[in-house]
């Protein structure tokens, strides 16, 4: 296989603790039997894919390994990543990298999403778009000096108010700078909240119709972002964000860690939305486009092949 | 979030059982998967989970069924005494250690929350303590971090060093000269959210501490971390030896397992924890209350420390009186109720109640308009109406209905509730006379 830089960089992370767990189990000669999906269990479940979504996974896998004929751990292996892959495929293309778009990003408090977004705008802009960036976090204190000096990085532009604004009123105004500039991409960056505080969701909803009503030839994504590094409170988050304001995707942050954001599995099933960027380190250009098969390997990789 | 509480499933798997006396093996066994589930579903680690439910199976099997209890509550019982002996039975205090100044060092992955707890505990030590607080901002990597530092420290007036983005460890030890100087007491030093497996980052992280020497090393973790909780701890703890723990974030509905994972591999206590988005939302962190949150049961003991704060003691004795004497009346009824209103919206209190998990909510929101209009029923009462409600006559309840701004079918649905609570009384009060255990209302 072809390395690319980014399975790299998952890899690192995942060779470091990873004692050899998947590696003494698929190099085993031994077939496929009780300890085999044992082992696979606690590793499905040791990468926060959550105790259902392993058991269906094992299932699935044991039908697939009865009808194939299948005797040997490796093959075994690689049709449980093929699983993996499939239920976190997406056919539906990134409306923003097909023209005009409006990407509002969300997300509990510190998952990396102004981080995030200074990522995108520089991807962007270096593709020759032209960006605007809401800084409508207007509550945790510097957020807009930190998103001014990611805008700053990146060469965009920005539209802020002070803190304790409306948000909605500085995504009103980025959108009014938005067309006076000409831009053809507006990323909303907003203050992280708890998914369990309605009235802060609630404002989400405002900032989502603001959009809706002021540009409405733009389709808007929203997109939330999530921590690799979080457990099954993921899916909540998630349920409770796409009430509020339509989820159209996920960012997953921190990947360079040793994480494997195996809760996605759950949140692109049960949502029926994709996974777009991964976050994998802390420069500028650390934010890649999603992968599904590359996600799987990494999720199911072990040291032998660090 | 729509989770069924443990306790409910626990309950069901040994109604099928319908065990009596001692439990058996497949009894437990049954049991046990529906508590792992629980622990995986609430984050805990695997390994730990398999730890744990082998020292619970070990307990149960063969334990007597405590008369009073269920098998299924019997287990929740040694579930809940592992968990909570697992978390650390006490609240662990800060140490400030004999120096002057006391340095407590943060440290923790990006995003766990460590300069907005910085601020937090800097607020709680400057209440709780009387001390003087410095904190210090080496965060030298994050765009703004600086800034955010000394924003929280604005607010809280706490003064805030900070150096620029020059060599963290010079300006920690700046900071800590500068509160020498200044005759303050505790220097809090912000330190960047690092990956625990940058091994040039954690070495940063190292010589910081040596340069500090801190009383107390804490690792800042979000409450909401899945599996990974372990990798993190661990290797924080190998590194910078950590005197405890801060765990972020817990106002949101997360069931917390990461706390048991924390605790499970560094051995060391959580001492405080994040629980909103104002820089006064911190608490002292309860090791036993967390047990049965992890376990999806609700927060019953700081429901019943709450009650316990709030309901007057003087009343409580007079309405057991009354209870006795089967002497309750509408006034004792509203008052109950206005006592009731001083514990919290229903709501919170709602969600501290085992078995009432939020999916719930929707449906068993009470009302407290219809509190307002029980009320205004009530006080259109004469005296002597409201001592005996049996006077109650057809053209006496039109005119309490015409007073009260409500329906006379309004009125006697009311008549009908405080019966009906009267009645409960009173059997309740006959079991009390009988001296008989009258065993937890909630299941648990």
């Amino acid at each position: 296989m072809e390395k690319k830089p980014l399975f790299q960089k998952w890899k690192t992370g995942l060779g470091k603790t990873r004692t050899g767990l998947l590696a003494r189990l698929f190099a085993s000669k031994e077939g496929i039997n009780e300890a085999f999906y044992e082992e696979l269990e606690e590793a499905l479940i040791l990468a926060d894919a959550g105790a259902a979504v392993t058991e269906r996974l094992l299932d699935d896998l044991q039908t697939i390994i009865k009808e194939k004929k299948i005797a040997d751990r490796v093959s075994a292996r690689n049709e449980l990543a093929g699983l993996i892959a499939k239920a976190v495929t997406t056919k539906k293309p990134f409306s923003a990298d097909s023209g005009a778009a409006v990407v509002l990003i969300v997300g509990v408090n510190g998952v990396g999403k102004t981080t995030s977004i200074g990522k995108l705008a520089n991807s962007y802009h270096e593709q020759g778009r032209k960006v605007m960036l809401a800084a409508a976090d207007t509550f945790r204190a510097a957020a807009a000096e930190q998103l001014g000096e990611w805008a700053k990085r990146a060469d965009v532009a920005m539209v802020r108010h002070n803190e304790g604004a409306d948000p909605a009123a500085v995504v009103f105004d980025a959108i009014a700078s938005y067309k006076a500039k000409n831009c053809d991409l507006l990323l909303c960056d907003t203050a992280g909240r708890l998914h369990n505080k309605a009235n802060l969701m609630n404002e989400l909803g405002k900032i989502r119709r603001v959009i809706a009503r002021e540009l409405p030839e733009a389709p808007c994504e929203t997109l939330l972002v999530l921590d690799a590094v979080t457990g099954q409170n993921a899916v909540a988050q998630a349920r409770a964000f796409a009430d509020v304001c339509e989820l159209d995707g996920v960012i997953l942050t921190k990947l360079d860690g040793t994480a494997k954001g195996g809760v996605v599995i759950s949140i692109c099933e049960t949502l029926k939305v994709p996974v777009r960027f991964v976050g994998v380190g802390e420069a500028i250009d650390d934010l890649q486009p999603f992968d599904a098969e590359l996600f799987a390997q990494a999720l199911l990789a072990n040291d032998a092949e660090a | 979030m729509a989770f069924e509480g443990v306790s409910e499933k626990l309950q069901a798997v040994f109604k099928r059982l319908n065990s009596r006396g001692k439990l058996s093996e497949a009894d437990v066994k049954e049991a046990m998967r529906e508590i792992k589930l629980a622990l995986l579903e609430a984050d805990v680690n695997f390994m730990v989970v398999k730890d744990f439910v082998k020292t619970v199976s070990d307990r149960a099997v063969g334990s007597e069924v405590l008369e009073s209890l269920t098998p299924g509550q019997q287990v929740i019982k040694i579930v809940n005494e592992e968990l909570t002996r697992l978390m650390g039975g006490e609240h662990a205090k800060l140490d400030f250690g004999n120096q002057k100044p006391a340095v407590i060092l943060m440290a923790g992955l990006q995003g766990a929350g460590k300069t907005t707890m910085c601020g937090k505990l800097g607020a709680y030590i400057k209440k709780n303590y009387d001390k003087s607080v410095l904190l210090t901002a080496c965060d030298i990597y994050r765009p703004a971090a600086i800034q955010q530092l000394q924003i929280v420290g604005e607010k809280l007036e706490i003064p805030v060093y900070e150096h620029g983005t020059q060599n963290p460890v010079l300006t920690a030890k700046e900071a800590v000269a500068e509160a020498k100087r200044k005759f303050i007491d505790v220097v809090i030093v912000d330190t960047a959210g690092r990956l625990h497996i940058d091994a040039d980052m954690m070495e940063e992280l190292k010589k910081i501490r040596d340069a500090v020497n801190p009383a107390e090393i804490l690792l800042v973790v979000d409450a909401m971390t899945g599996q990974d909780a372990v990798n993190v701890a661990k290797s924080f703890h190998e590194t910078i030896a950590l005197t405890g723990v801060i765990l972020t974030k817990l106002d949101g509905d997360t069931r917390g397992g990461a706390a048991l994972s924390v605790r499970s591999v560094t051995g060391k206590p959580i001492k405080f924890s994040g629980i909103g988005e104002k820089l006064t939302d911190i608490e002292p962190f309860h090791p036993d209350r967390m047990a049965s949150r992890i376990l999806g049961m609700g927060d019953m003991l700081t429901l019943i420390e709450k009650a316990q704060s709030t309901f007057d003691e003087k009343k409580a004795v007079e309405m057991a009186e009354k209870m006795k004497t089967n002497s309750f009346t509408l006034d004792d009824f509203l008052d109950q109720m206005e006592q009731m209103k001083n514990l919290g919206s229903m709501e919170d209190l709602m969600k501290m109640i085992p078995g009432m998990d939020s999916s719930k909510m929707g449906q068993a929101q009470i009302d407290e308009k219809q509190m307002a209009r029980t009320k205004a029923i009530i006080q259109s009462m004469t005296k002597a109406e409201r001592h005996d409600p049996e006077i109650l006559t057809a053209s006496r309840r039109k005119r309490i209905a015409r007073g009260s701004g409500t329906s006379v079918q309004e009125v006697n649905r009311l008549m009908n509730q405080f019966n009906a609570s009267r009645q409960l009384m009173k059997q309740m009060s006959g079991k009390m006379k009988k001296g008989k255990r009258g065993g937890f209302p909630f299941g648990f």
